[in-house]
């Protein structure tokens, strides 16, 4: 379903990305992990077509998302790390637009987002502001969003982040039933170990730009010979903490949350 | 189509549901209206120029239409922050598109502001001298929304941050505003700053819209309506060429 080959992205001096390959098979949920600036968002970013790659191939359900930005387009659905809601639309009307942005005929839409928004216990509030939104009925509703379409792939950029492990637990829950039930091919980066352990068929370990490690859960943990997933990363990726520069966009990230207190 | 006509909806629900800022942006250009109206009103009056509120009042819709559609180009910079941006960048819809949505509901808004200005001026003492020749006012906001919803769109995909933004109001916007002839008549003026009036997009709104609202008029109906639309089609058209390159 996703195939990468050679994947390089350079900025500058600096390569966030260094010459990955991976696979992901159709219905398959595959994470991604890696310390901070690891390369986790950038290789998202350049699979999603909002980046494009210095060298290397990527192809998603067969179609070069360089080439073909349109189909690819159609193809694949995301919940990027930071929120990408309109706040002062109701949780329908985002619903909606996403809906009309994805071509979703009229009758399906409406069917569809009533489905989602119930599955994610989200109905009742359907008519309010996302701006009275929690962070986790937030995340909910742009992962209702993401599925509308019926993609074939659905990105998960650390959905989890900030979440209580109540929202987080039903998040996740949710996210495995539907792709047990429409099939979906789930490509998600988290933090949490636990969480991978638990839904990922397999795992890719990114760190510095470059994959270290790849495979199921247990076939990680028996390479490292380490009991659990964290010991496992931590055994790939070293115990050494991450400089990360914060971009103006992390800094604006900042101010709001000063303003939203 | 429909890509078009939701963002367009988006704009104006945002817009209509923000009734404090609504109210709040009156404020501003009531001050002109009023103070400047009424303070230089006899200077104006000596140097027998006739009432400068009747003067003024088409500068101050004008002035009201290029605030609000530049800063609703450069709500893409928070849309671009927050994350709105992302969604639209990914969706399977030309970016050319999303764009023109976009720019027409900034647009939209902007002319609807400038319609309450026009009625707020109206409250306030001002006549126009021919009424059939009022709707012709409403050409000239909607290409004058136009033109700078197209400038703050192109701003706004270069922006990345708010630093950048206060240089675009003290340089760009204030000087656009101030030397459009809002606030004096472009007649004999110096050599430097008649030729800086002149490539002033603005100056030709505003003298549209003057044209109109007190049949008085520098550059003449024509120039204005061609000038305006030249500008409007060149500035979207960048505008449109900058967002669709825009990478995140």
């Amino acid at each position: 379903m996703i195939r990468v080959e050679h994947l390089t992205k350079t900025y500058g001096e600096f390569t966030a990305v260094n010459d990955v390959s991976f696979e992901v098979q159709r219905g398959e949920i595959f994470a991604f992990l890696g310390p901070n600036g690891a390369g986790k968002t950038t290789t998202i970013k350049m699979l999603t077509t909002l980046l494009k790659p210095t060298s290397g191939k990527v192809e998603l359900d067969g179609l070069d998302p360089i080439a073909e930005q349109h189909k690819a387009r159609r193809s694949f659905g995301i919940v990027f790390q930071d929120p990408s809601l309109d706040s002062e639309l109701t949780a329908y009307e985002n619903m909606d637009l996403h809906g009309v942005l994805y071509h979703v005929p009229r009758k399906v839409r409406a069917e569809r987002i009533e489905n989602l928004l119930k599955l994610f216990e989200l109905w009742d509030k359907r008519d309010k502001y996302v701006k009275e939104f929690s962070g986790g009925m937030r995340r909910r509703l742009e992962i209702a969003r993401g599925f509308l379409h019926t993609p074939k792939i659905l990105f998960l950029d650390e959905p989890t982040l900030g979440l209580d492990p109540q929202s987080r637990n039903q998040l996740w829950t949710h996210v495995k039933r539907l792709n047990e039930t429409e099939s979906v091919t789930v490509f998600l980066t988290t933090h949490y170990m636990d969480e991978a352990d638990r839904v990922a068929h397999r795992i890719a370990i990114i760190d510095h730009g470059k994959i270290v490690a790849q495979g199921s859960p247990a076939e990680l943990k028996e390479q490292t010979k380490t009991e659990s997933l964290e010991d496992a990363f931590l055994a790939l990726t070293g115990s050494t903490i991450r400089d990360e520069k914060a971009d103006s966009a992390d800094q604006m990230r900042q101010v709001v949350k000063m303003w939203r207190r | 189509m429909s890509a078009i006509y939701i963002l367009w909806l988006r704009e104006l629900k945002r817009y209509t549901r923000s009734r404090a800022q609504i109210v709040a942006s009156l404020g501003q250009p009531l001050l002109y209206l009023l103070v400047l109206g009424f303070g230089l009103g006899p200077v104006f009056q000596q140097a027998g120029k006739g009432s400068y509120i009747q003067f003024v009042a088409p500068g101050v819709v004008g002035m009201s239409i290029l605030f609000t559609s530049i800063f609703s180009g450069i709500g893409l910079l928070w849309d671009r922050q927050f994350g709105f941006l992302k969604e639209t960048l990914v969706a399977p819809v030309p970016r050319t598109n999303v764009m023109i949505g976009r720019t027409l509901g900034g647009a939209t808004v902007a002319t609807i502001q400038g319609s309450l200005i026009l009625t707020v001026c109206l409250i306030a003492g001002f006549r126009p001298a021919h009424w059939t020749t009022v709707p012709l006012a409403f050409l000239f906001m909607i290409l004058t929304a136009i033109v700078f919803a197209g400038l703050g769109t192109a701003i706004g995909s270069f922006l990345e941050n708010m630093q950048g933004f206060q240089l675009i109001m003290n340089f760009l916007v204030m000087p656009i505003f101030f030397l459009s002839g809002a606030l004096f008549p472009l007649t004999n003026l110096p050599k430097l700053l008649s030729a800086a009036t002149s490539l002033d997009p603005l100056s030709y709104g505003i003298d549209g819209l003057r044209g109109a609202l007190i049949g008085l008029s520098h550059y003449g109906f024509l120039t204005n309506v061609s000038v305006l639309s030249v500008v409007a089609i060149f500035f979207v058209a960048i505008g449109g060429y900058f967002f669709s390159k825009i990478q995140i």
